[in-house]
Order: structure tokens, then sequence, then C-alpha cells
């Protein structure tokens, strides 16, 4: 038995301790909006935060995420009202969507880490998210939007 | 009673005193000399250095060969992005180094890199201390020559502050070691980890030559 935490709430799961979390998330507790894109840590689709950081966990087992906390899209704010949620609304940025959930909590990392990036700082922390539609754009300005509604909200 | 005082020690009473104070004088300089028996060896470890250019050249040869290799080469750039790959690319994904080598914001190292190889061919190898050189330490090896990378490596202020003692030690560093079990489909360094580390020592204890530039 492995007991995960994720968005706060504790889940007993009787799975090999080698399985990939992104297959415990999407297939054991129901938690889909976190998106199997390569498998291989290439393309940043099943982001997540274990303990605050952006893992890939289509490669993170499970055994590593035992005794730490895990956020899935899900459970990033707690009315999808999180800055860059409000700014990937306000500009649209998704087209298919299928990567966007991992952009947002890579991009949610980043902003945690640096109030204020600059368009390079972006640039670094988003080049292991890949968007098949080339919302990338888009992606940036919602970032530089979520960085600056933030900054003015205090 | 007087008597007593007045008498002095008894012959046995002084062979015993003599003896153990003997025994005693001997016990000090017994370990006296352990002590610096076990000092000689420590600085025998450290600095025991049998100059011989020929051989020292000759094992860094060897070394060069090992630490130019992608398994080493590709933590050690010339840039701030690691290299990957057999034929040493630029990472996908352009990772960046960080002030402490760890990767920057959502991309840290070990957001991929696991604590051990993921399976399969193409994915993350891993290791729990997976990074690069810090910023203020780079210890570039892509380019370097190799008197340039002889030289880099027995400077503490470009070693990471290591002594000969600590290079030694190097050798066995977990992740020198991981260079040697880096995954699926990726080369080893040309030479075992004890034929590298033979060379690595030799090439320390006979002088730390460093050839000369072509
Ligand atoms: S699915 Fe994990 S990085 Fe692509
Ligand atoms: S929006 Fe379609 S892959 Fe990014």
């Amino acid at each position: 038995m492995i007991t995960l935490n994720i968005n706060k709430k504790n889940y007993k799961l009787d799975a090999d301790p080698n399985t990939p979390l992104l297959w415990v998330l999407r297939d054991n507790i129901g938690l889909v909006g976190t998106k199997y894109g390569c498998g291989v840590a290439q393309c940043g689709a099943c982001v997540v935060h274990l303990d605050g950081e952006a893992v890939r966990s289509c490669v993170t087992k499970i055994s590593r995420a035992q005794g730490k906390k895990v956020v899935t899209i899900e459970g990033l704010s707690a009315s999808n009202n999180h800055p860059l949620q409000k700014a990937w609304l306000e500009l649209d940025v998704s087209q298919c969507g299928y990567c966007q959930a991992g952009q947002i909590m890579s991009a949610a990392v980043l902003l945690r880490e640096n109030k204020s990036p600059t368009s390079q700082d972006i640039d670094d922390a988003m080049a292991g998210n890949i968007c098949r539609c080339g919302t990338y754009l888009r992606i940036k300005e919602a970032i530089q939007l979520a960085a600056k509604e933030s900054s003015s909200d205090k | 009673m007087k008597q007593f005082y007045n008498k002095r020690p008894s012959s046995a009473l002084r062979t015993f005193f003599v003896l153990g104070s003997l025994f005693l004088f001997v016990g000090i300089m017994a370990f006296g000399s352990n002590l610096s028996i076990d000092k000689q060896s420590a600085i025998n470890v450290k600095t025991n250095v049998v100059k011989d250019s020929v051989a020292s050249v000759n094992a860094f040869k060897k070394v060069y060969a090992v630490l130019m290799s992608p398994r080493c080469m590709n933590c050690h750039p010339a840039g701030d992005v690691p290299l990957q790959g057999d034929d040493s690319h630029p990472h996908a994904m352009l990772p960046k180094r960080g002030l402490d080598g760890k990767g920057v914001s959502a991309m840290k190292c070990s957001n991929c890199h696991q604590p051990t190889n993921t399976p399969g061919p193409n994915t993350p190898p891993g290791n729990p201390n997976w990074h690069l050189p810090p910023a203020d330490m780079k210890m570039v090896f892509e380019g370097r020559s190799p008197y340039q990378l002889a030289k880099q490596l027995v400077d503490p202020k470009q070693n990471g502050h290591k002594d000969m003692k600590k290079l030694i030690e190097h050798a066995d560093d977990d992740l020198v070691l991981a260079g040697w079990n880096m995954g699926e489909g990726r080369a080893h360094p040309p030479l075992s980890h004890a034929e590298f580390k033979k060379a690595w020592i030799t090439w320390l204890t006979t002088g730390a030559y460093a050839p000369q530039e072509k």
C-alpha cells in the first residue's frame, strides 16, 4: 500500500511503487487534467507539482511521491482563479488544449520563484513544454499578464 | 613505624618501579611512534608523488579520453546548457545551469532526471544528485586541450577546491561512477572505471604533468 497526498487529499493505493505517477493520477484517481504526451519526459504535457517542483509525472515513480505533496492542475487554485488561469482565459491561450495543463503548471513554478520574469526568464522556464498548436506567443503573453496582475494585486 | 618510614624501597619494589617506568616509557614511545607512523602514512596518501613526467603524460592521455567522452563532457559544457547524446549536441529543451547547477524554475534537472535511470531508450538517465557544476565554478571540459584540462584539474581555484586527496577520492564519486551506468543506448566511456581510476591516480601521483601544447 502506498499513500499519496494529491491536491491536499490522501489516497491509499494498492499499486507497484514503480508505477509512474501520471498513470495513477489518471487511471486510479481519475484526475485527467494532466495529460500523457510522450511518456519519456520530452514534452511537458504531464507536469505536476511535487513539493512545489514542476516534475514530469510520466517518469516520476509513485515511490518518489510518497510522503510529498502532489498538486495537479485540478488543485492549483481553489476555483480556477490562479492568476495564470485567469490570464489564460483572458487571452484565450488554448488551441486544442492538450499541452496547456502542463504549460500552466510549469509557469506557476516560474512565477512563484520569479515575480517579474523577463522574456528570457520565461523562455528558459518554458522551453521544456511543447505545444503542437504553436500557442507559444500567447502563452508568453499570458505569463506576462499574470505576473503583472499578481504584482498589482499586492 | 619509624623503621618503615626510613626503610628504602626493597629491591623487589625498586625493580617494580624501574620496570614500570620502563614499560611506561616504552608505551609512550610506541604510542608516539604509532602516531608518527599514522601521520606519515596520511601524508604519504596525500603527497606520495614520485615524479615521472613520461608516465604522467601517458596516464593523462587515458584520463583525457575518458573526460572528453560524452558521458563526462556532456555535463561539463562550455556554455550554460548541458550537452546530450553520444554526439554531444545541446540538450533538447535547452535547460540552463542555474546558480547551483541544478537548473532554473520549471526546468530543474531533477524534474526529469530521477534518482535512478528511467528504463527504455531515449529516457532520462538518473542519479539522486544529478547536476552541472555551479555557475561560480563551471569546471568546463568542452573545448579544453589536454594541456588546458590537465592544468585546470589540479588548480583548486578551478577544480572545486580539491586537493590531491580529494581529487583521488573523486574517482569514486557517485556522479563520476554514473558515467558508466547511463541507461540504455548510451555509449560507455572508452575505458572501464577501474582502468580510468588507475590512470587518474597514476597521473596525479607521478606529478600531474600536463602534456605539451601542440
Ligand atoms: S508525457 Fe511526460 S513529458 Fe511528455
Ligand atoms: S494547445 Fe494544442 S498542443 Fe498546445
